[in-house]
């Protein structure tokens, strides 16, 4: 990784400033300020449930781009020259189809979830940011995921298109391939449900 | 790994057509087909059925090795440029760099046709498409290095490699082939440090490839210059260092004067005593040249083995110039019938 002499400088200088600051709290006896709890207190649970649902669909749509993508442009290229290629790799690109609907039918769930509360007692409002950490968590588990997956089964289908494209019996088996790289997508959904459910949040 | 991830944004229909034209070398079948015709028309007829298709449809009995020749070369011409129309960066900069070799063999030639007193309108046909610029017809002007420096070079992407072979020496017979040896000398060393740069698969895949094309210059030019009145510090200098013989390796060839000491050169490398040792000087034998070019043809097939990277352009280039060789062998011994050594080809799958 080629990192130039002004990444460099203002990589070290934002660490200096850091350890100045964090010394400063420190040996003048206001270290309470540095309050990670209030912070997290004071972000409202609807804002870390909005921030799932958008993270669950927008990094589920980037990994299933990225993956057609590069499927695709590999169908085009080993078409040329083998035209019988064209119709039976759609199929990559089905699968990295998948991956941005479980993001969606993510999005969808964990939006149900959302409602308004009205209560001011503690116990009660503890319930209301365990649901708001719940959602964040769901939607953080099934972007991810779907990231990698998109990613992988789109890497995975070029190399189907072009093997295809020199030998048809490589086909089949590559596309086994690709079936366990789209059961790692659906790992993230199981566990992203799992995490949404029971995520209360009205009174 | 980000490469692999993004490489396809940019080169992805460009490797997926070339891997396409690799599947239309021609295969060990198609070889049996050729070596078993008896006039060229039945080399057409064989060659219809591959993927060159219906390249020699045009041409006026009787055929020719040479009108072959053209025609192979035009075709090869036209893909590698569609390759390079269709390229970004830095795909395009490296289908460049491949190209010059191509425009040092063409200066070379051009400056021995002007010694010999050919006219230009003679010699431009006969350049390699793939190596023209625009200047090139402008070299026969020049009388010494110096001149061609200035006065042509100066502006071709050639003007770095020129650095170490200007001199106010005319241009003669020997002069010429030792600024082709530098020239190519200097384009090889930079060819490998921007493989080198660019990292990642292709910088693995070329540079064992480029390295392998250095020691074999590095043996060639020595036996060569055994009985010529090249000096062996004069024959130092033309040595390309990015090989794997760099440094000690040539040392040791400088210091040699015969093909057996070029051998105990090549047996400190197990790579090339493989190859010097299945050849021979005998009629029977494979050549030292043979050897290479075999050895050239094996790196190549597997420059394909990786995906997401440069490689497999100039590999398939080389192979499909290799091809070539070999259907113009094939050719020259129907049409001369001689048979006997028809086999002598260099397969590739």
């Amino acid at each position: 990784m080629t990192t130039s002499y002004l990444s460099k400088g203002a990589l070290s200088a934002g660490v200096g400033l850091t350890i100045y600051a964090g010394l400063t709290y420190m040996l003048t006896n206001y270290g309470f300020r540095f309050d990670i709890g209030w912070f997290l207190l004071s972000i409202s649970p609807y804002q870390w449930a909005l921030i799932g649902i958008a993270l669950a669909v927008s990094l589920s749509v980037l990994g299933a781009a990225l993956g057609i993508f590069a499927t695709g442009v590999s169908i085009l290229g080993g078409g040329v020259k083998a035209p019988r290629i064209r119709t039976k790799n759609l199929i990559s690109i089905i699968m990295c189809e998948a991956v941005a609907i479980y993001g969606l039918i993510m999005g969808i769930v964990i939006s149900g979830s959302i409602t308004s509360f009205m209560t001011t007692k503690p116990e009660e409002l503890a319930l209301k940011y365990r649901a708001g950490y719940k959602l964040f968590g769901a939607g953080l588990t099934v972007g991810l995921c779907n990231l990698f997956c998109g990613v992988c089964v789109g890497l995975v289908g070029s190399g189907a298109a072009l093997a295809d494209a020199q030998n048809s019996s490589l086909f089949v088996r590559i596309l086994i391939i690709e079936i366990f790289a789209s059961a790692i997508g659906l790992f993230g959904l199981i566990v992203s449900i799992l995490q949404s459910n029971g995520a209360n949040m009205s009174d | 790994m980000k490469e692999d991830l993004v490489f396809n944004l940019d080169h992805g229909y460009a490797e997926g057509l070339c891997r396409g034209f690799r599947s239309g070398i021609l295969k060990s079948t198609d070889y049996h087909n050729l070596v078993q015709c008896e006039t060229l028309e039945d080399l057409r007829l064989h060659l219809q059925s591959t993927d060159y298709g219906n390249f020699l449809s045009n041409e006026s009995n009787p055929l020719t090795v040479n009108v072959i020749d053209d025609r192979l070369r035009e075709k090869i011409v036209q893909e590698f440029q569609h390759l390079r129309n269709i390229s970004y960066e830095p795909l395009s900069t490296f289908l460049d760099y491949i190209t010059y070799g191509y425009m040092i063999d063409n200066i070379v030639l051009l400056i021995t046709g002007t010694l010999h007193q050919r006219a230009i309108g003679d010699l431009l046909p006969r350049c390699h498409p793939l190596g023209s610029f625009e200047q090139l017809g402008a070299i026969t002007v020049a009388d010494t290095p110096a001149q061609l420096y200035t006065a042509v070079l100066v502006d071709t992407p050639l003007a770095p490699y020129f650095i170490d072979c200007i001199s106010e020496h005319d241009l003669d017979e020997l002069n010429v082939e030792i600024i082709r040896s530098t020239l190519y000398k200097a384009y090889l060393e930079d060819f490998y440090n921007f493989c080198k740069n660019l990292g990642g698969v292709t910088a693995e895949v070329m540079c064992e490839i480029l390295a392998f094309e250095a020691d074999r210059r590095a043996f060639m030019i020595t036996i060569n210059s055994f009985d010529t009145g090249l000096t062996q510090d004069d024959r130092a200098k033309l040595y390309p260092t990015c090989g794997h013989l760099h440094p000690d390796g040539l040392q040791e060839l400088r210091r040699t004067d015969n093909y057996e000491g070029v051998r105990d050169v090549a047996s400190r490398y197990p790579q090339y005593k493989v190859l010097f040792d299945g050849s021979g000087t005998n009629t029977g034998d494979k050549t030292i040249e043979d050897r290479f070019f075999e050895h050239e043809v094996k790196l190549n097939m597997n420059a394909f083995l990786r995906q997401f990277h440069f490689g497999i352009f100039y590999a398939y280039l080389k192979l499909k110039e290799q091809e070539n060789r070999n259907i113009i062998w094939i050719a020259e011994c129907i049409s001369q019938k001689h048979r006997a050594r028809i086999d002598n080809y260099i397969p590739i799958f």
